[in-house]
């Protein structure tokens, strides 16, 4: 007689266990009672457990074993087999992860992982089941579907499904000023003022909300909002990066990307320009400003760099950059080896940085430890926004002089000066910008395990990764080097979903806080399956089909009734599905950095939101440069209006950035970031409590609510409220505030004049005629308001 | 929750990755959604620790530059007799070198006088006469390597096991995996010393918490000015003010909660307690009035002025009030040239202090609890280079010498060796991930285990490479 194994007795127990849970849940389509699909259930699995192994890099394999691939894994291995197609018990596989034997169970108790009896019975029905393999999601043909309906209404169309087949409903619209904060927040980085919200009050069309949204992508902060992003991926900073982290030039980059955003270049054209805009015929200024991308890695002019190494680590640095922005991949691992979990090569990672072979990182290889340190090439240039501003100017010129030929009224000869006298102040704002240009390109070997030293390994000429679509360069005298320019132009080929897929993903983050696949760093096997893959395709697919307008796809999102509904989760909701995988409400999430300044900037009103120029050095700790040294650095805040200007102008210390922008989790942008950690911490706390930033901002709203509502104590407390928060102030709200706005004054009545020291933070403006322990005590309350959660939070 | 959502919950998690033992990023930066009741987050990882800890708590004391191994902890007396004699070839042939790229290579013999020290006969040079007391508390490890030449990468190898920026240091990874011992003081504390030669810089990127969280990143304290970024009231603002604001403030969020029923908002309550107590208890660490004559004497301290004399002493009240990694800089070791007159000052800056530390410890008893660790990114050619006006020595990695003392390591050890000239490690290689791997297993940590999932990737502190626990120095 045949007693069953212990493994078998396991598995058999298992197997009624899931059927089980299956009987119990039949009532709904739910996922577990489905056949367990490659893609979404058994890839992740096969890749976390098992691909480090029998995978993809062959170096690291063991037993010969691929199971990453269906022809390997079901291939005869002299009388057994791995996997066996509709046999689970035949299947080597099965009695491996099965066995309790720890000499033999897989995976191996020293990886530190292993498989739970779901997962094994998951992995058993598939092989039952037939062991089918599929395309991996993020390389798969795009699937479209769109028919005669618009881009938002697919969204919800595909979105309600999900939430139909949960048992969950999708909210209500968010209520109409909180849906304005998140908009106005989410477009432009910055709240409604009080004009803009009456306006929209006011407005009783019923194309109002899209009315706003037109407006708001047409304003000229949605670029900076959207650079604030773009700058986080392509790693813009201000410095060098390493050991004396000395300024660098750089900044008209900057200002290019707001441009472009504004003024919707299609993403192919944008990220063309940025990759090998200098390689263009006859190539403009601003595409030559946007190569300066190519130089936005982290550099070194520490003494006795060995040069060898240097262009080693600037090659691997730009292949992680590339493949994270624009291919969603992590190839970094490929430096040393290939890819454990994805169909990655060593040699596709050198074969890639050998399209950036040609950029001169000779000329400067040294750098100065002067500030700003001269990297050539460089540039020195206008900025694409001044010279608008100029054109804008000299039209107005053009205009005055014919109007003045015809009317021959010499009145308007002021004005002539005055426009005269402002192109002649632009003209000056010329400033150096690093730029790519190509040299002859150095040859590229395929290096054992990263070693910047080893010269065995092959010369490898620029490609694209073997797995994808293929890039063929041939011109008339036969096949030719592939340049960065082919590389730009290959990623926006028709089929070449990943592109799409990846940065469509990330706007939807933007707008959700979380991607359609939640790992926006990874596209690979180890990322996450996304949860509405359909709507991420056709969300690609239009884009692609639109031109590769951002701003069209953008406008399709917020308009969608997905976007605009409540943030506020049902009880029922929170229960089932706590992590909002369905999106049966929107999300709320802490501010970033940048727009927590912007926010007190702009309701105090102290925001200057001039559009592009140098870096702005706002208040900040004595002594925080102390650590820098080559040369040594004095930080000196801006004294002029530079200081409130956004928080996207920051001067971006990649070594100390700034104190507020890293309580607040934004990257030093040393490496690519694709989403920022939202953290919750006392130093944030202390931040907003205590930076000077925020206390100026404060005063100067608790002075413009005084002279706005003649000092008087309720009305002004409401205005500063309306103005931070966007909604009026509910009776118990203002009671507390109230409270201690009473408490406040009757201590500067009773305190030491010493006290008042408080409206001397920052540099603007005392209103004079104003009760100055009024002013004190309303500051405390302007403090307490822009400390609150709700303030820092959209909804 | 019922069955079936339980069960789509889970094989949507299974399916994502978020695999036993292994933390997802989203589900990390999901956590500060739970409210915490400590400043910077006190709970362990649930299977931490992997096996009973013999240490608590870090104190890494990093002699920036790159000390010599040559003038401190290991004895090269065939490199004496060769001193001025050319380098041999055997030895450099195919290594990367730094600063003497294309100059003529000859050996520069150790410049000081090595004697052996205490009952295990450590031998330490004359230059280090406290720490050479405390020889039988020491555990030197000669035979250390690493992989980058240049200060910046080696330091951030040494502090996050990788010379690519972006990934979290090692005092990161302790918090995340321990948790805080500690309600009103932040996990992982870092200062910074000067004195020697022209200081190094040091980014902030070698306390930063990479892809974790940044609660876990290393907070500086500092000695000029306020000791912790905006921890000062602002100009003119009492306690009493203070403390009403944030009443104020918390009373508006928690009206707001009753009706949003946001888990961030209690968070952001109890973070603002925090903050506040830290206003308090920061400057409490800072007073030294406490102290008794005899303790600032051993230190050699005074006040909390930077030095690191003053910064030791910082590091045994932080230790005491359970911060779990401090880290200490002193920024002078750098030698390329003038070595003899720069050791002199670094050591006399950092010999006693560093000696202090240990015997303080140890008369509290927190010595068995704390783990010191003293070395630099890397050490010192055994070749002359010759920038100053006396000899110095370049950039090495081939070979080093650091030490350990306390928390389970056995004292009085020596282990490991160089070559005869001191140029690379020989027997018993340690290199930085080993290092890594050793500490973390004091601390109760397979290091293999503690890991995390980014751009697919399980990130370890010891990365892909093998790393070896060194067993042989343990107690």
């Amino acid at each position: 007689m045949n007693l069953p194994t212990p493994s078998k007795l396991k598995a058999i127990m298992s197997r009624v266990t899931f059927l089980m849970l299956l009987l119990a849940s039949s009532q709904t389509h739910v996922v577990a009672q489905e056949s367990p699909k490659y893609n979404r259930d058994i890839r992740p699995l096969l890749s976390d457990r098992c691909f480090k192994c029998h995978g993809p890099d062959s170096h690291s394999r063991a037993a010969d074993l691929r199971l990453d691939l269906q022809e390997e894994a079901v291939k005869d291995r002299g009388g057994y087999w791995a996997i066996v197609p509709g046999d689970a018990d035949g299947s080597d596989l099965w009695e491996r992860i099965s066995t309790t034997d720890p000499d033999l169970v897989m995976p191996p108790p020293e990886t530190g992982k292993s498989l739970s009896d779901e997962e094994r019975t998951q992995l058993r029905n598939w092989i039952d089941q037939g062991a089918t393999y599929e395309k991996h999601w993020a390389y798969a043909p795009l699937k479209t579907n769109l028919e005669n309906t618009t881009l938002s209404e697919t969204i919800d169309e595909l979105v309600e499904r999900e939430l139909l087949a949960q048992g969950l409903h999708r909210n209500p619209e968010a209520d109409e000023t909180t849906l304005l904060r998140r908009l106005h927040l989410d477009l432009t980085g910055l709240p409604p003022t009080r004009e803009q919200i009456e306006s929209y009050l006011r407005e009783e069309s019923g194309d109002r909300y899209a009315n706003r949204v037109n407006q708001l992508l047409e304003s000229p902060q949605y670029g900076e909002r959207m650079a604030m992003y773009w700058l986080d991926l392509v790693r813009y900073a201000d410095t060098v990066g390493y050991h004396g982290d000395q300024d660098h030039a750089i900044t008209p980059y900057r200002d290019w990307v707001i441009y472009a955003f504004n003024r919707d270049m299609p993403f192919d054209e944008f990220s063309r320009d940025q990759l090998a805009g200098d390689l263009l015929p006859e190539a403009t200024v601003d595409q030559r400003i946007a190569s300066g991308y190519n130089r936005l890695l982290q550099t070194s002019h520490e003494g006795g760099v060995q040069q060898k190494e240097y262009l080693a680590k600037y090659a691997s640095d730009r292949v992680r950059n590339f493949s994270m922005v624009w291919l969603g991949s992590t190839l970094g691992c490929c430096e040393c080896h290939d890819h454990k979990y994805d169909p990655f090569t060593q040699r596709d990672f050198y074969q890639l940085a050998a399209f950036f072979a040609d950029i001169d990182d000779l000329q400067s290889f040294k750098g100065t430890n002067s500030l700003p340190t001269k990297r050539e090439p460089e540039l020195e240039v206008l900025s694409p926004l001044d010279r608008l501003r100029i054109e804008g100017l000299k039209n107005q010129l053009e205009l005055l002089e014919s109007s003045t030929e015809e009317t021959e009224d010499l009145s308007h000869g002021p004005d002539r000066q005055v426009l005269l006298n402002q192109i002649e102040q632009l003209e000056k704002r010329r400033r150096r910008t690093m730029v790519s240009k190509a040299i002859k390109p150095r040859p590229i070997r395929v290096l054992d395990r990263g070693d910047w030293m080893d010269e065995g390994g092959p010369v490898v000429e620029p490609n694209v990764p073997g797995i994808l679509p293929s890039l063929s360069t041939v011109s008339d005298s036969g096949p030719r080097r592939a340049t960065r320019l082919d590389l730009a132009q290959w990623l926006f080929e028709e089929n070449r979903p990943l592109t799409a897929r990846v940065f469509v993903n990330r706007i939807w983050y933007l707008f959700f806080n979380s991607g359609l696949s939640s790992s926006l760093e990874d596209s690979g096997n180890q990322g996450e399956w996304p949860t509405h893959p359909e709507l991420l395709d056709a969300l690609a697919s239009t884009f692609a089909q639109s031109q590769w307008s951002v701003k069209s796809l953008i406008r399709e999102i917020v308009l969608s009734k997905t976007y605009r509904q409540s943030s506020l989760p049902t009880p029922e909701a929170l229960e089932s599905d706590p992590e909002n995988l369905w999106l049966s409400h929107q999300t709320r999430y802490r501010l970033p950095a940048e727009m927590i300044r912007d926010l007190a900037l702009m309701s105090s009103g102290l925001l200057v939101d001039e559009l592009g120029g140098p870096s702005a050095r706002p208040y900040q700790p004595a002594g925080y440069y102390a650590h820098l040294n080559f040369p040594t650095r004095a930080y000196y805040a801006d004294k002029d209006q530079q200081q409130y200007r956004r928080g996207v102008y920051i001067h971006w210390q990649r070594q100390f950035l700034h104190p507020m922008l890293r309580a607040f989790d934004a990257p030093t942008r040393e490496e690519c970031t694709a989403q920022r950690p939202i953290s919750n911490t006392p130093l944030a706390a202390l931040t907003l409590l205590n930076d000077p930033s925020f206390v100026e901002a404060a005063r100067v709203l608790a002075q413009r609510s005084l002279v706005a509502n003649d000092s008087s104590v309720a009305p002004s407390i409401k205005w500063i409220f309306q103005q931070v928060m966007t909604r009026g102030i509910k009776p118990d709200e203002l009671q507390i505030l109230l409270t201690l706005y009473e408490s406040q004054l009757q201590q500067y009545q009773q305190l030491d004049p010493t006290a008042l020291e408080v409206l001397k933070v920052g540099m603007a403006p005392l209103e004079e005629q104003l009760v100055p322990a009024q002013v004190a005590a309303m500051l405390f309350v302007a403090r307490a308001i822009l400390n609150t959660n709700e303030a820092i939070t959209r909804n | 929750m019922n069955l079936q959502r339980q069960i789509l919950r889970r094989s949507f998690l299974q399916a994502s990755g978020v695999a036993l033992g292994h933390t997802a990023l989203a589900h990390l930066m999901n956590q500060d959604a739970q409210a915490s009741t400590r400043a910077f987050d006190a709970s362990p990882l649930p299977d931490l620790p992997h096996f009973a800890a013999r240490a608590k708590h870090v104190i890494f004391l990093c002699m920036a530059g790159g000390p010599s191994h040559l003038e401190t902890f290991d004895f090269k007396p065939k490199l004496a007799e060769m001193d001025g004699q050319p380098m041999p070839e055997s030895f450099t042939a195919g290594q990367p070198i730094a600063q003497l790229q294309g100059q003529q290579l000859k050996c520069l013999g150790p410049q000081f006088k090595f004697r052996r020290h205490g009952e295990s006969g450590q031998e330490i040079s004359d230059i280090l006469p406290k720490l050479a007391e405390m020889a039988d508390d020491l555990c030197i490890i000669r035979s250390m390597h690493t992989d980058q030449i240049n200060h910046d990468p080696a330091h951030t190898v040494m502090n996050t096991g990788t010379s690519i920026s972006g990934r979290p240091s090692m005092g990161a990874w302790i918090n995340y995996g321990l948790g805080s011992e500690t309600d009103n003081l932040p996990g992982f504390v870092v200062m910074t010393s000067k004195g020697g030669r022209n200081p190094q810089p040091i980014a902030s990127r070698q306390w930063g918490s990479g892809f974790l969280p940044s609660r876990y990143q290393g907070v500086e304290f500092y000695s000029n000015g306020e000791p912790v970024h905006y921890v000062g009231n602002p100009a003119g603002v009492n306690r009493d003010q203070q403390r009403e604001l944030i009443d104020s403030v918390n009373a508006l969020n928690t009206l707001r909660n009753q009706q949003v029923r946001n888990p961030e908002i209690e968070t952001r309550i109890a973070q603002y307690e925090l903050a506040f107590r830290m206003q308090t208890s920061v400057p409490e660490l800072l007073d030294f009035s406490d102290e008794p004559q005899h303790v600032l004497d051993l230190y050699g301290a005074q006040s909390p002025d930077g030095s690191f004399a003053a910064n030791c002493l910082m590091a045994r009240r932080m230790v005491e009030r359970g911060v779990r990694f401090v880290h200490l800089y002193h920024r002078g070791w750098d030698h390329h040239g003038d070595l003899v007159p720069y050791m002199e000052t670094c050591c006399r800056l950092c010999d006693g202090p560093s000696a202090a530390l240990i015997q303080d410890l140890k008369q509290r008893d927190l010595l068995k609890d704390t783990l010191i660790i003293w070395g630099g990114e890397f050490g010192r050619t055994p070749m002359f280079q010759g920038k100053g006006q006396k000899p110095g020595r370049d950039h090495h990695i081939q070979g080093f010498s650091m030490w350990m003392a306390g928390g389970g390591v056995r004292g009085g050890t020596t282990y490991g060796t160089t070559d005869e000239l001191g140029y690379a490690a020989e027997d018993n290689r340690v290199h930085v991930r080993d290092l890594h791997a050793t500490m973390l297993h004091t601390l109760g940590i397979d290091h293999r285990k503690l890991a995390v999932k980014y751009q697919g990737l399980d990130f370890r502190l010891t990365g892909v490479e093998p790393a070896r626990v060194l067993k042989e120095v343990l107690a």
